[in-house]
């Protein structure tokens, strides 16, 4: 009774002020909030401004508003977060999309994405007038990042400012009903940018075996027949390129069903609009053998542009039975960044492509592909890039802006701007000139979208990092951060883990605060504060990076630790080196010492006679869990000491049982997840601790990740993985950067307590 | 040795050592200072500190090493080397007859030079205080008439010549210092280099911009100090790079790179690109440049990078490093 009078008493009549915060600038939210106000017949507005989107709405439906937005927002937007507010009703007499108010209002550029099913449908469509438009896009699709080069994000400020649109398209992009409404990309074959070749003839040559260098969205692909092996064969010779994967495109999601076994998850990724790479096992034969030597899952990924979609349509039209694959790698010669420019295509690419298919749409940023994987029954970044910057990480908190250098091998940049974190794209090793000339412009283009100078750097710890001279000069205050603690950061930066953090830092290498190189460790992180709790038990490093790049080094290095250096003549007795080295450390050589996690794979694969020399960083690592059937710990396996894990029981089992590949893999995989897990849960319960944050490099072996996140939840532990950042090194940025404004927000607080005090 | 008690006849038998050892009429004069006089001109001065670990290594020891890379220090800006002092600090309880081998080799040195040691001074500090013998010298020379070489003076398009093989003198002292055993014997290349640099400056010394010996730090330090002071860039080829088999093959083992390993009988000369080609034949003809090769040009570049061409045509960055090559890769 009581409320169905409080309602009689209110107006019918409601007008509320909804303040739109997430991904809502730049993908058709404002004409869908029009269509929606209509549809509901609701009176008021709607407009952009710096904080993201506010609507007014004005009827008797106003209430309901909020919730029908939310059921069907447009395909890219994503809510964060609605604010409501009544208002006083003030009438009217239509619902209005508002020019932004003055100032900088659109604060977001979205994150490129594949071509919409109506855009594919219009390509292919003979009446439409974008059939076979190599460029067709619309507001739930196409370019944004990679062709703005600054805000406001308008097309002036993009590479389409050389295109006038013609009369239909002008038309298109005024029309708040249409799906081109404020597209800024926006173009059709009378006014829009053209193919330097006929889809036809790159589909010739690719049937004919030829290597075809493609420009797409964010950079240059090499693209060959993924079936033909002599063509494989030749892109890896001329990319000098021996052994490590290439990704392989597929026309759509039934084409991936054929080539791979795929999860629902995995399913999931391969269709999401920012069409990454994703990991999955492959199920078929017809690919060539080539494409991921000793490995068993590969790189998939479906066609993202119209480019690719006739493509795929022409390849199709040339072979009915068989469907297409493309090997589509990323065009980056001799382990520079990837090529994006069409100048520099022909300068860089033309001793590797037959064929070099250009575009007049520059490419204002570059982005290579994302690649991602499933773990533990969610996605998780390999390289994150193209389709997911710059999506922000919200960090729950606002605070100081921070720019953060990242490490030098797999490099992103990251900047903190109010309560997210940016992201950079993948840049890479930092080994060479045009490497850092990327870096240098991923942090200007990041810096100029998001229309922010930060007040802070932070970087690695390592004395001779080029990320760390970059960071110097900048000319701000520069704060530095630990590899490892910015990795384990990172992972509390991203899940918002508020107090007492127990980190482990599974990794390659990292400059330690002792000045010896780290790399399993067990950190405990409380906002600015962090402590190193315990690591694993230290091995010799000879050889430095060369130990990185022959295990074999790592496997002499584990046996002397284990008091069996005598073992190696009979592990590998034609292998140059080992005994000269067998010899050295029994004279008394010291070699700088690691506790890295990732070392003790590169043992572990030596001892157990896999892998003695990789061609690529992570080879043996990769391929030794690739031989995994069923993880299966090792009975006294690992010791725990104050704090030290010590696996060499495992590793003299290694050497001196020969158990054989696949068992050795198993056995490896088994024990160390079990003794990790429970070096953690010891760590935790002295600590009082249960948040546990999983980073590093090793955190991208599937199976170990997965078993460990298991493990320890059977310890009644939290654990949480890298989500929305590579757990590699290519996530280090973010840690760096989130830890880096703790150390400030703490610094200023002292200061603040200080003046308070006096 | 030892220190305190007895100092006075301790003194005077080390000073007595020193004096055999370098003999010469400054120092028989017995002043505490020695004067000289010197054609007009300009001077150069340079002072430098000797701490190295062994002291004795192949090819020469801590004494020896002083006498070249203070010549060397002189010889780079072109001058003639005249005279040198060598001051001395040594642990309690040093080896006289080590002391004695490392002044009569010092002796040697400089007499081959023709450069004598004709001030100097002796210390003996507490056990602990010091690492066997610390030795610190001065040097001063003369520059040729018309000679200005500066560190700012590179121009992109100029040559870089380096006068023979890389990374010796770093792998001998290492491989000394760790105990480690290669098949051949790797000798450092510890030398004086002022004759060379006479006869470059004789051949081309209109044309050349600077010159530097690469020492610590190896070449790499060496081309990106000068790209840094004369604001430029380097492309050097590493195939160009003369390096000797052996060396090699232990940084190779060692997992260094030669290019940041110490030398101390090299130098680095950038010469205009007109008188590359007669400077190359110059050094060639002297002994100690006979493998002398152009291994790069200076380029415009506004990051200052020295960058070497790999063999699938990028090019990799060339860094100067901090101290001891750490393991970057993660
Ligand atoms: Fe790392
Ligand atoms: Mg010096
Ligand atoms: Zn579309
Ligand atoms: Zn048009």
């Amino acid at each position: 009774m009581t409320t169905a009078l409080a309602r009689s008493l209110e107006s019918p009549v409601r007008r509320l002020r909804l303040r739109v915060r997430g991904v809502v600038q730049g993908v058709g939210f404002r004409p869908f909030a029009y269509r929606l106000a209509r549809s509901m017949g609701l009176t008021g507005f709607v407009l952009n401004d710096s904080a993201g989107v506010l609507i007014e709405i004005e009827g008797v439906e106003a209430a309901g508003f909020a919730e029908a937005m939310r059921r069907g927002p447009p395909p890219l937007a994503r809510i964060d977060a609605v604010e409501v507010m009544e208002l006083v009703p003030a009438g009217g007499e239509s619902f209005e999309i508002l020019e932004s108010l003055a100032g900088r209002t659109v604060t977001r550029i979205g994150a490129d994405a594949a071509t919409c099913t109506e855009c594919l449908d219009e390509l292919r469509d003979p009446a439409s007038r974008f059939f076979g438009y190599v460029f067709v896009n619309c507001t739930h699709c196409g370019p944004r990042f990679t062709i703005t080069r600054a805000l406001p994000y308008d097309r002036a400020q993009t590479s389409m400012a050389s295109f006038v649109m013609c009369p239909a398209c002008a038309a298109d992009y005024a029309d708040p009903e249409n799906r081109r409404f404020h597209a800024e990309p926006v173009a059709c074959p009378a006014c829009g940018p053209r193919l330097s070749h006929l889809v036809a003839d790159v589909a010739a040559a690719i049937e004919a075996g030829k290597i075809v260098a493609l420009k797409g969205i964010g950079g240059f692909h090499l693209v060959c027949d993924a079936r033909n092996n002599a063509a494989v064969a030749t892109l890896r010779q001329r990319k000098a390129r021996d052994e490590k994967p290439f990704a392989v495109m597929v026309a759509d999601i039934e084409a991936a069903q054929k080539l791979g076994d795929l999860s629902e998850a995995e399913e999931a990724l391969l269709t999401s609009a920012a069409r990454p790479v994703v990991l999955v096992e492959a199920c078929a034969a017809g690919l060539s053998s080539l494409l991921a030597p000793g490995l068993r899952r590969i790189g998939m990924m479906l066609a993202y542009a119209p480019v690719h979609h006739l493509l795929f349509d022409a390849l199709a039209s040339m072979d009915t039975v068989r469907p297409a694959a493309l090997v589509a790698t990323s065009a980056n010669p001799g382990g520079e960044p990837l090529v994006a420019d069409n100048v520099d295509a022909e300068h860089r690419l033309a001793a590797i492509a037959d064929l070099i298919v250009t575009h007049d749409r520059d490419i204002a940023v570059r982005a290579d592909d994302s690649v991602m994987q499933v773990i533990d029954g969610a996605p998780a970044f390999i390289r994150r890039a193209r389709g997911f910057v710059p999506e922000p990480v919200y960090l729950g908190e606002d605070g100081p802006s921070v720019i953060a250098t990242g490490a030098d091998l797999k490099n992103t940049v990251c900047v903190i701007r109010g309560h997210e974190a940016f992201l950079s794209q993948h840049v890479g090793g930092l080994d060479n000139a045009e490497a850092i000339r990327f870096q240098n412009e991923a942090i200007a283009h990041l810096c100029s979208i998001l229309d922010v100078k930060p007040d802070y750097a932070a970087c690695d710890l390592h004395p001779d990092f080029r990320s760390v001279r970059m960071a110097e000069s900048l000319d701000l205050p520069v704060i530095p951060v630990q590899h490892h603690l910015a990795h384990v950061a990172a992972v509390a930066a991203e899940h918002r883990l508020a107090g007492p953090v127990l980190g482990l830092a599974l990794d390659g290498h990292g400059f330690g605060t002792d000045g010896t190189a780290w790399g399993g460790e067990m950190l405990v992180v409380d906002g600015a504060l962090w402590d190193r709790a315990g690591s694993l038990s230290p091995l010799s490093l000879p050889g430095g990076d060369k130990a990185a790049r022959e295990p074999w080094r790592m496997g002499v290095s584990a046996l002397v630790a284990a008091g069996r250096d005598d073992l190696a003549s009979e592990l590998w007795p034609e292998h140059s080196g080992v005994s000269q080295l067998v010899s050295m450390f029994a004279r008394g050589m010291q070699p700088p010492q690691t506790t890295s996690l990732g070392r003790l794979f590169d043992a572990a694969s030596a001892l157990s006679g896999l892998r003695l020399v990789q061609s690529y960083e992570g080879q043996a690592a990769m391929e030794f869990e690739a031989l995994v059937r069923k993880p299966r710990p090792l009975v006294g396996g690992y010791a725990i000491r104050d704090g030290i894990l010590d696996f060499r029981p495992l590793m003299l089992h290694l050497a001196e049982q020969h158990p054989g590949q696949t068992e050795a893999a198993d056995l490896f995989h088994g024990t160390l997840i079990t003794g990790l897990a429970e070096w953690a849960a010891i760590g935790a319960s002295r600590l009082g601790i249960r948040q546990v944050a999983l980073g590093g490099g090793c955190m991208m072996n599937r199976i170990l990740a997965s078993g460990l996140a298991l493990a320890l939840r059977n310890h009644g532990l939290e654990p949480y993985l890298p989500r929305l950042a590579p757990a590699n090194d290519g996530g280090i940025a973010l840690g760096q950067a989130a830890y880096a404004r703790q150390v400030i927000m703490n610094e200023q607080m002292k200061l603040e307590g200080g003046r308070t005090c006096a | 040795l030892s220190h305190g008690a007895g100092g006075r006849a301790m003194g005077q038998l080390i000073e007595g050592i020193f004096h055999k050892a370098f003999d010469n009429e400054w120092l028989r004069a017995g002043n505490d200072q020695s004067a000289f006089s010197v054609p007009g001109g300009r001077m150069v001065m340079t002072t430098d500190g000797y701490v190295v670990s062994p002291l004795f290594f192949p090819g020469g020891n801590i004494g020896t090493l002083a006498v070249h890379g203070t010549i060397n220090d002189v010889a780079m800006a072109g001058a003639v080397p005249l005279y040198l002092s060598a001051s001395f600090i040594i642990e309690e309880g040093f080896p006289l007859a080590d002391l004695e081998r490392i002044a009569e080799s010092m002796g040697a040195a400089s007499r081959e030079a023709g450069v004598p040691i004709i001030t100097g001074d002796t210390k003996v500090v507490e056990r602990g205080k010091a690492d066997g013998v610390f030795i610190s010298t001065a040097g001063v020379g003369m520059v040729p008439a018309g000679l200005d070489l500066r560190s700012d003076a590179a121009r992109p398009g100029d040559a870089v010549i380096v006068s023979g093989s890389i990374g010796d003198h770093g792998v001998a002292v290492m491989s000394k210092r760790e105990n480690l055993e290669f098949d051949t014997d790797i000798v450092s290349d510890s030398a004086a280099l002022h004759g060379l640099v006479a006869a470059m400056v004789e051949a081309g010394g209109q044309h050349i911009r600077l010159m530097r010996d690469p020492t610590r730090g190896g070449i790499a330090a060496t081309l990106n100090e000068i790209a840094h002071q004369s604001r430029l860039g380097f492309h050097i080829d590493e195939e160009a790079i003369p390096l000797k088999p052996e060396v090699a093959a232990a940084c190779e083992f060692l997992g260094l790179d030669p290019l940041n390993v110490a030398n101390e009988g090299k130098l680095v000369v950038v010469v205009a690109p007109e008188g590359a080609e007669a400077l190359l034949a110059a050094m060639r003809a002297h002994p100690l440049g006979a493998e002398a090769a152009l291994i790069g040009h200076a380029v415009a570049d506004d990051h200052c990078f020295v960058q070497m061409a790999t063999s699938f045509g990028g090019g990799r960055i060339v860094d100067w490093l901090s101290g001891e090559q750490l393991p970057r890769i993660c």
